[in-house]
């Protein structure tokens, strides 16, 4: 079978890749002209954190996320799993209480087990959330992973290449355009992230560290050698804007407040990107006027890619049907 | 039934629409509390351009009237450009206006509060001012041409309930014939419904219904909770006493040995 993919973003990547491992013969097509531009994965956190999304994403993204843990291993060596902390400042002790009510596989530690984590941490934080089986990985080296191995696998990729989205004859037609395929997916709406990158090599920090706090929540997910991406907001808004001054005082506020060596960091960069999500910000496959269209994907890209990567190729090579993500009835879905 | 600004009101909860799982769960919420008025937060979702449509539109389709909210704002300059941006984009002269003093507790700064009352009623806003249960404050709101107050249970978010209930009936005493509905604090529906009883006319929730682990099934508990409260309030509840009163006369009864 041929397929053309539209959209070289995390979940363009992960299903060229997953049907070109099925024996498809893919062909890759992206408006940008390099992965960079190539949508909001670029500006991913990184996190492999299924049992945590438990708390705001539900069972559906928990579900489809387990699957992200071992499909990445297996595609990119980079891919590390030493767990999520999930902290909170002393005063904001309900939110862990509440964020632990809502999650599970997570184990309670106190400032001992702390310290033997995450030294640096030690006797700031009284208790934290263990998710050992969680990991994260760097988008950005994840991508360009995928993207070699999709061409070692005969795929053809053309970046700068503005794709016809309709059927065409003797081939299937994926969409993994994201936003950009918001006039055939009229439900689709922008949910803007942003992001700082942080060189802070006085921080040792060796594993992502979720910041509970009622109006700032912010997560530190460890990159190369002394870097960390600090993020991120979310903001119903799809303005294709830099980082605003309040979201930036908002994330370095918090990023100092969980390690103080954070105020004497260097900022590489800072960044943003508009995420495609449904009104239930779960995601979809959905078939649109003979396009198959993976989209959807929120602020869970890196988390839910690989789950969507091989439905829409059994949707496509085996004509399989998957309600749980293709089932338009809500309420079914949310008993999914 | 209530009304505020000429409007008629069947439903006595209002709903802030921050911090749900989704869209889709705020959509359910609010038919679940059979709220008539949701809140939207403008300054924060808008990300400081007119790009929050997505959202907007979402909210709208809803069917529900949309009081805009000016939360997050810390001057009077902050709060009157959003109520100009909100009547804008929402086509409504209601708001709902904030003007945060404490960025932490999120306590309003009533002197700001005043000011930016005073410039907005005088542009033919009708604004509903977050205040505290200040009887002061709430006389100079009145004067400044507010018809609503919306004093505080408890700090935003904080699920305290009403933390002072000396002053809140106090206020509710001073200020007969002013629709009163208490915003923020509320943590469970036996605050919203204690409200109501007090002869408060209505509450706004947000964090109790969004946060709670089932909104939806959280948003309906609350309609029961105003409207069983509502009802108590008309009902005409006893006077708490000092001591017992038996609910059968014991005069002509036997003495028991």
């Amino acid at each position: 079978m041929r397929v053309t993919v539209i959209g070289a973003g995390v979940a363009g990547l992960a299903c060229a890749v997953e049907l070109a491992e099925r024996g498809a013969a893919v062909e890759l097509l992206e408006r940008a002209t390099t992965l960079a531009g190539a949508g909001c994965s670029w500006y991913a956190g990184g996190m492999l954190a299924p049992w945590c999304e438990l708390e705001n994403g539900g069972p559906l993204v928990a579900r489809l996320g387990e699957e992200a843990l071992a499909w990445w291993r297996r595609r990119f060596p980079g891919t590390v799993l030493r767990g999520t902390l999930v902290i909170a400042h002393g005063r904001d002790a309900a939110e862990l209480r509440q964020f632990g009510r809502r999650t599970h596989d997570f184990a309670t530690l106190g400032s001992a087990a702390l310290a033997a984590l995450e030294p640096e941490l030690a006797g700031r934080f009284a208790t934290a959330l263990h998710f050992a089986a969680e990991g994260h990985l760097d988008p950005r080296a994840a991508l360009a992973a995928l993207l070699e191995r999709a061409r070692a696998l005969g795929v053809s990729v053309r970046f700068g290449v503005a794709a016809e989205r309709r059927a065409l004859a003797g081939r299937e037609v994926l969409d993994c355009s994201g936003l950009a395929a918001r006039h055939v997916l009229g439900d689709l709406r922008g949910v803007r992230g942003e992001m700082l990158l942080l060189k802070a090599p006085e921080v040792s920090l060796s594993r992502p560290v979720r910041v509970l706090h009622p109006r700032l929540p912010v997560y530190v997910v460890p990159r190369e050698e002394g870097v960390y991406l600090v993020g991120a907001t979310m903001l119903e808004s799809d303005a294709e804007r830099r980082l605003s001054a309040r979201s930036a005082l908002e994330l370095l506020s918090a990023a100092y407040a969980l390690h103080p060596a954070f105020g004497e960091a260097e900022i590489l960069e800072t960044g943003s990107g508009v995420r495609a999500a449904f009104p239930d910000n779960l995601p979809r496959i959905r078939r649109v006027e003979g396009v198959l269209c993976v989209n959807g994907l929120y602020r869970h890209g890196f988390l839910l890619a690989p789950a969507l990567a091989r439905r829409a190729a059994e949707v496509l090579l085996e004509g399989r049907e998957f309600p749980e993500v293709m089932d338009e009835d809500p309420r079914q879905r949310r008993l999914a | 039934m209530l009304e505020v600004y000429g409007t008629q009101l069947r439903s006595r909860l209002l709903l802030g629409t921050a911090r749900y799982p989704s869209p889709t769960v705020l959509s359910a919420a609010v038919r679940a509390a059979r709220a008539e008025i949701l809140t939207v937060s403008l300054r924060r979702e808008a990300g400081g351009e007119r790009a929050g449509q997505g959202f907007w539109s979402l909210v709208r389709g809803l069917g529900v009237r949309v009081l805009p909210n000016t939360a997050g704002c810390h001057s009077v300059k902050e709060a009157v450009t959003t109520a100009h941006m909100a009547r804008e984009v929402f086509g409504t002269p209601w708001v709902k206006l904030e003007v945060i003093g404490d960025a932490d507790t999120l306590q309003p700064d009533v002197f700001g509060l005043l000011e930016a009352a005073r410039i907005l009623c005088a542009e033919g806003f009708e604004v509903f001012p977050y205040t505290t249960e200040d009887l002061v404050v709430a006389e100079r709101l009145l004067d400044a041409g507010c018809r609503v107050l919306m004093p505080w249970g408890a700090p935003i978010g904080s699920g305290r309930g009403l933390n002072n209930l000396y002053g809140l009936t106090a206020l509710r005493a001073r200020f007969p014939g002013v629709p009163l509905i208490v915003d923020a604090g509320l943590g469970v529906p036996s605050h919203a419904a204690q409200a109501l009883e007090l002869g408060f006319d209505a509450v706004l929730v947000n964090t109790a219904v969004a946060q709670a682990t089932d909104p939806v099934a959280m948003a309906g508990a609350f309609a029961l909770a105003v409207e069983a409260g509502h009802a108590a309030r008309l009902a005409g509840p006893i006077e708490a006493r000092d001591f017992a009163v038996p609910s059968t006369p014991v005069v002509g009864q036997a003495f028991r040995g």
